[in-house]
């Protein structure tokens, strides 16, 4: 019944789609990994992102590939901030507060987009946005290729910071070892901060890779938030290399899925696979035990 | 909270309002505040007594509402039963998602993302499922007999819903007072420490789960007699998970009143928010996360936490300047 010249080309979809996927789990990882909480304002971050890509189009006439340069670094600067002086402070240190802290402003967010926007549903349309490449046995759309590049760019970039620089040795530190970390004299707060900045910088830059091919409204991060847990906690919870793996293995099932089951129901198994990833291997396939 | 005493007098003075208060907009009003009290005491059994935050309430809201709607409508059961079996099945729900949380050892961040997802799903099927009216959702015929559970005066639900709320309020007394609710705020406060002592972990946590969930499962079945109408956006909807877990937490989380006076702060500011800026969508919940992050930030014990704090410190003190005064 499937052809291979309707797998293959549902394959490679799959893959490019899970590449932006793997973007915003990074970010959740990335702060799951430091801070260990869940961050339940990283979709409504997407969301605010998105409107913001659409906004420097539309008003600044600013490619969105060209926004990344203005978007990834004021989204870090915004992530810190928030961090830094609002789920810090207001937290007192307690893991329960720091959830609940993270969805009031998910929550704040979402609905300040609502009001401010109202539910409608936008597009941009760039020049470039129909165009396809020939690989001979299929055709895949540029945006979208592009897209798949640039997340290994980010990924490459990422895991350079960590590795080489001195704020990533100190990110490793802390994560590992907060208590150690802080008696060597590494400034946990601000750690903690530029952590959840990186996080927001990725979204930022998932954002500004979706929009030419997608749409957007003040609750659309929520449908990538949840593929993007799913995606953490089969990777495992702060496993970078498991993010990315996972996002590709849930664009690919995404795409299949959508392809035998149909649009509503292809949503189900991924939220049943979730559960029954975090029922029978909570620590994930690449992480170490919870 | 020692005495029972507060219990009955709130009760006694929240029961003679509709007989001074005739304005149906002010009874709507407080019947939907005493909703989400309700619904909010059920999250505080697990959440604020338990130390188990759960973001999907809106499983046991739903499947109440659904339970209580589709037996009327669909099998011709009577309201009552229905009302009764909604309950159940709430609770029944929440044994599921206990059992199997629990059993894994999800915690924390885990047990948060567990219990939304789980909405998620149940939110997914009843909208795509025949018997709930799928997208079309369920309407209760209208029927305006108490043997059919509806009334024609608010008051009569007013008062329905406060008995509710009463019962809630009893049952948050009792567990205080009794040696399992001092199990659940051991696990709470430290679950390794609870379990060196012999105390069964999963069991408690289960047991506070299923109470829980019927609680709030009570509050959905009131919705839909109430309202006489749900579809999946209104029973699972994230909005009840927020606001069941949002009213013990700014009233005062693992307290009796907590839910009850946080529902009636949140619902003011909520209806504050309207007349000062209009009715507009989304502008309510934002007012509601930006309390949340502030009660937070400087109550972290809620209000009613926060003024005993102050009244401990105050007797403190005088009672050190007595005795200063004293030595003097």
């Amino acid at each position: 019944m499937l052809s291979p010249a309707i797998l293959i080309p549902a394959i490679l979809n799959g893959l490019l789609t899970g590449a932006v996927y793997a973007l915003v789990a990074l970010g959740l990882t990335l702060i799951y990994g430091v801070l260990h909480i869940i961050n339940f304002a990283h979709g409504a971050l997407l969301s605010v992102a998105l409107f913001a890509a659409f906004f420097a189009y539309q008003a600044l006439g600013l490619d969105p590939y060209l926004a990344i340069i203005l978007l990834a670094p004021g989204f870090f600067a915004f992530g810190y901030g928030l961090q830094r002086f609002v789920i810090g402070p207001a937290s007192h240190g307690d893991d329960r507060n720091m959830l609940l802290i993270t969805l009031a402003i998910a929550i704040i967010l979402e609905n300040a987009l609502l009001y401010a926007f109202r539910a409608d549903t936008r597009t941009i349309d760039v020049p470039y946005a129909f165009e396809t490449i020939d690989f001979g046995f299929t055709f895949l759309a540029v945006p979208r290729v592009i897209g798949f590049g640039a997340v290994f760019i980010v990924a490459l970039l990422l895991w350079l910071i960590m590795g080489w620089t001195d704020i990533g040795k100190a990110i490793r530190a802390v994560a590992k070892e907060k208590l150690g970390a802080e008696l060597v004299g590494i400034d946990v707060a601000h750690v903690y901060a530029v952590t959840f900045g990186l996080g927001t910088a990725c979204v930022a830059i998932a954002a500004c890779l979706l929009i030419p091919t997608y749409y957007l409204n003040p609750h659309v991060g929520n449908a990538f938030v949840l593929i993007a847990f799913t995606i953490v906690v089969l990777g495992g919870m702060g496993s970078v290399p498991g993010a990315l793996v996972g996002g590709l293995v849930i664009g690919v099932i995404e795409s299949l899925s959508g392809l035998i089951l149909g649009e509503s129901l292809g949503q189900i198994g991924i939220f049943l696979l979730f559960i029954a990833v975090l029922l029978v291997r909570p620590s994930g396939l690449f992480g170490a035990r919870a | 909270m020692k005495s029972v005493l507060p219990i009955v007098s709130v009760i006694a003075a929240l029961a003679v309002v509709p007989l001074f208060v005739q304005s149906n907009v002010t009874l709507n009003f407080l019947v939907v505040t005493l909703l989400i009290a309700l619904a909010g005491q059920g999250w505080n059994i697990l959440g604020g007594y338990g130390g188990q935050y759960s973001f999907g309430h809106a499983a046991y809201f739903g499947t109440g509402a659904y339970v209580t709607a589709i037996l009327q409508v669909r099998y011709g059961v009577n309201a009552w039963i229905g009302f009764a079996a909604g309950i159940a099945v709430g609770a029944a729900v929440g044994a599921i998602i206990g059992g199997l949380t629990f059993r894994s050892g999800l915690r924390g961040s885990y047990f948060a993302l567990v219990t939304l997802a789980f909405a998620e799903v149940l939110r997914i099927v009843a909208s795509v499922a025949p018997i709930t009216g799928a997208g079309v959702g369920t309407l209760i015929k209208l029927d305006l007999r108490a043997q059919a559970l509806q009334f024609q005066s608010r008051a009569a639900f007013y008062w329905l819903i406060l008995a509710l709320v009463a019962l809630s309020l009893l049952i948050a007394w009792l567990l205080e007072r009794s040696r399992f609710g001092a199990w659940l705020i051991a696990v709470r406060e430290n679950e390794d420490a609870a379990m060196a002592l012999g105390v069964d972990a999963t069991v408690v946590k289960l047991g506070a789960m299923v109470l829980s969930a019927a609680i709030t499962a009570a509050a959905g079945c009131f919705y839909a007699q109430y309202f006489l109408f749900i579809d999946a956006g209104i029973a699972y909807g994230t909005w009840i998970s927020i606001e069941a877990l949002l009213t013990p937490i700014i009233g005062g989380v693992g307290t009796v009143f907590g839910p009850l006076l946080g529902a009636l702060v949140v619902k003011s500011l909520g209806e504050g928010a309207k007349l000062v800026a209009g009715d507009a969508p989304g502008l309510d919940l934002v007012v509601y996360g930006i309390v949340l992050v502030l009660v937070i930030w400087f109550a972290p014990r809620g209000l009613i936490g926060t003024v005993a704090d102050a009244r401990k410190w105050v007797l403190h003190r005088s009672s050190r300047s007595v005795r200063e005064a004293g030595h003097g």
